[in-house]
């Protein structure tokens, strides 16, 4: 059996350096992320291996479903010319047949077929490049190295911190160690993790609002695939949140989830009223940082030190930001997959 | 081993096969229909094959609850994919394999 174990991981690692190199090399940019999709779920059956639960959901959530959403988006957002499409090979472009691949999402073909390709030289700029990859091979190597030694002059049997948290689990409010470490002992790494997300989106909407070009509607099946998995999506998005006190599951899962039932409703070309796009989206996505800021200034108010609370309000105050954090992650992923600012003013 | 086991073990290779199956026809088919027709069509019954043989073994039937559904979400979502797919293909113009 646990050679049958270890034969598995052994594939499973060789498949991950495998995809990893194929993603970064591929020229094609489309074959380029599905091979990244592809890496972050085995990635996730590799955490699941590492019996990391919570890592692997949110690795597959995250890592290989929104991810690859938002390079999908990003891709379909480029020059067209600056990538080919599915099902062709970089070699041999075809020239003036209008069998031009383009992204699902995009309906319009024209412009596409309008521009002419021209396949992208290999680049060959002589000495410069061929040393720049020499030192990068040789700078690469030594970072290999020195990180293989450093794995291998680590203890054996390492209890880590894994005691000390088992030992005040207790008064943590949850029961899932987990949970535990992120909301409450290191609480602040994931308060500063929400203002990354939400910087993020800061940086996106600073572009402007692009005006969005009109799609097609849906079709059928997306219409109804979308009204059949949305409500099922919302329900996993609130069970994940609940189950992450004493399971696997938490903020960032559910928040993943969400988005992704999000990333679903504006496929089938569904958007926010611009009513509600100014200052209620906006308070939607600041209210899980802003909750988690709220709760840790009242908690230095009352005496205390930088979220630290206390142990009998400590499951309420964790789920209220975790509640908080979900919705936020979730409007801000989708957010990020949209791309740009939301028009607001007036119903059109 | 009790015969439940043995059921089990056999509802769980003949998954493993089917799935297999789906994979070589993916790579060997010649065109996006046909690689399609076989992803789709092993997985759904390859995945329900698992499901029913791990559902053999749960302790309780809340697991097999939520194995079923997740066998039923991905055939929702599996057939409709497929669909979306074959659709975009079409709509580019891509030409179905004739022998």
């Amino acid at each position: 059996m646990t050679l049958l174990q270890s034969v598995f991981d052994a594939l499973l690692g060789f498949a991950l350096l495998w995809l990893a190199w194929q993603a970064l090399a591929s020229p094609d940019l489309f074959k380029g992320i599905v091979l990244f999709i592809a890496f972050g779920l085995l990635m996730a059956l590799a955490w699941v291996r590492l019996d990391a639960p919570d890592i692997a959901l949110a690795e597959a959530a995250i890592g290989a479903g929104l991810t690859g959403a938002l390079l999908l988006a990003a891709l379909a957002r480029l020059d067209k010319s600056s990538w080919r499409g599915f099902g062709r090979t970089p070699v041999r472009p075809p020239e003036g047949n209008n069998r031009d691949v383009i992204h699902p999402s995009k309906r319009d073909t024209k412009s596409a077929h309008e521009k002419t390709r021209k396949p992208k030289p290999i680049t060959e700029n002589g000495k410069g490049q061929a040393a720049f990859c020499g030192l990068l091979v040789v700078s690469l190597s030594a970072l290999a190295a020195g990180l293989g030694y450093a794995v291998l002059t680590l203890p054996s049997q390492a209890p880590g911190l894994s005691d000390s948290v088992a030992a005040s689990l207790e008064a943590s409010g949850v029961s899932n160690p987990v949970t535990a470490v992120l909301l409450n002992f290191r609480g602040y790494d994931t308060l500063l993790e929400l203002g990354v997300l939400l910087l993020a989106l800061f940086g996106v909407w600073s572009f402007g609002v692009v005006p969005e070009r009109r799609e097609s509607s849906p079709g059928p099946v997306l219409d109804r695939l979308s009204r059949l998995l949305i409500p099922w999506l919302i329900l996993v998005a609130g069970y994940l949140l609940w189950v992450g006190a004493h399971a696997p599951g938490g903020a960032f899962q559910a928040g993943s989830v969400l988005a992704a039932a999000g990333v679903l409703w504006l496929l089938t070309g569904w958007r926010l009223d611009t009513r509600f796009s100014g200052w209620p989206l906006r308070i939607i996505l600041v209210a899980g940082l802003g909750v988690f800021v709220v709760v840790a200034v009242v908690l230095i108010l009352m005496g205390g030190r930088l979220l630290e609370y206390p142990p009998s309000f400590a499951a309420a105050l964790i789920l209220l930001i975790e509640a908080a954090a979900t919705l936020s992650i979730g409007i801000t992923l989708a957010a990020l997959f949209l791309g740009s600012r939301p028009e607001t003013g007036p119903q059109r | 081993m009790m015969p439940a086991d043995y059921l089990s073990v056999v509802l769980l290779i003949a998954g493993g096969i089917f799935f297999l199956a789906g994979t070589l026809g993916l790579l060997r088919f010649p065109d996006v229909y046909t690689r399609l027709h076989a992803l789709t069509k092993a997985d759904n019954v390859g995945l329900g094959l698992i499901v029913a043989g791990l559902a053999l073994h749960a302790e309780s039937w809340t697991v097999v609850g939520k194995l079923l559904l997740i066998w039923l979400l991905v055939l929702l979502a599996g057939a409709s994919v497929a669909h979306l797919v074959a659709a975009a293909a079409r709509q580019r113009g891509i030409k179905a394999w004739k022998r």
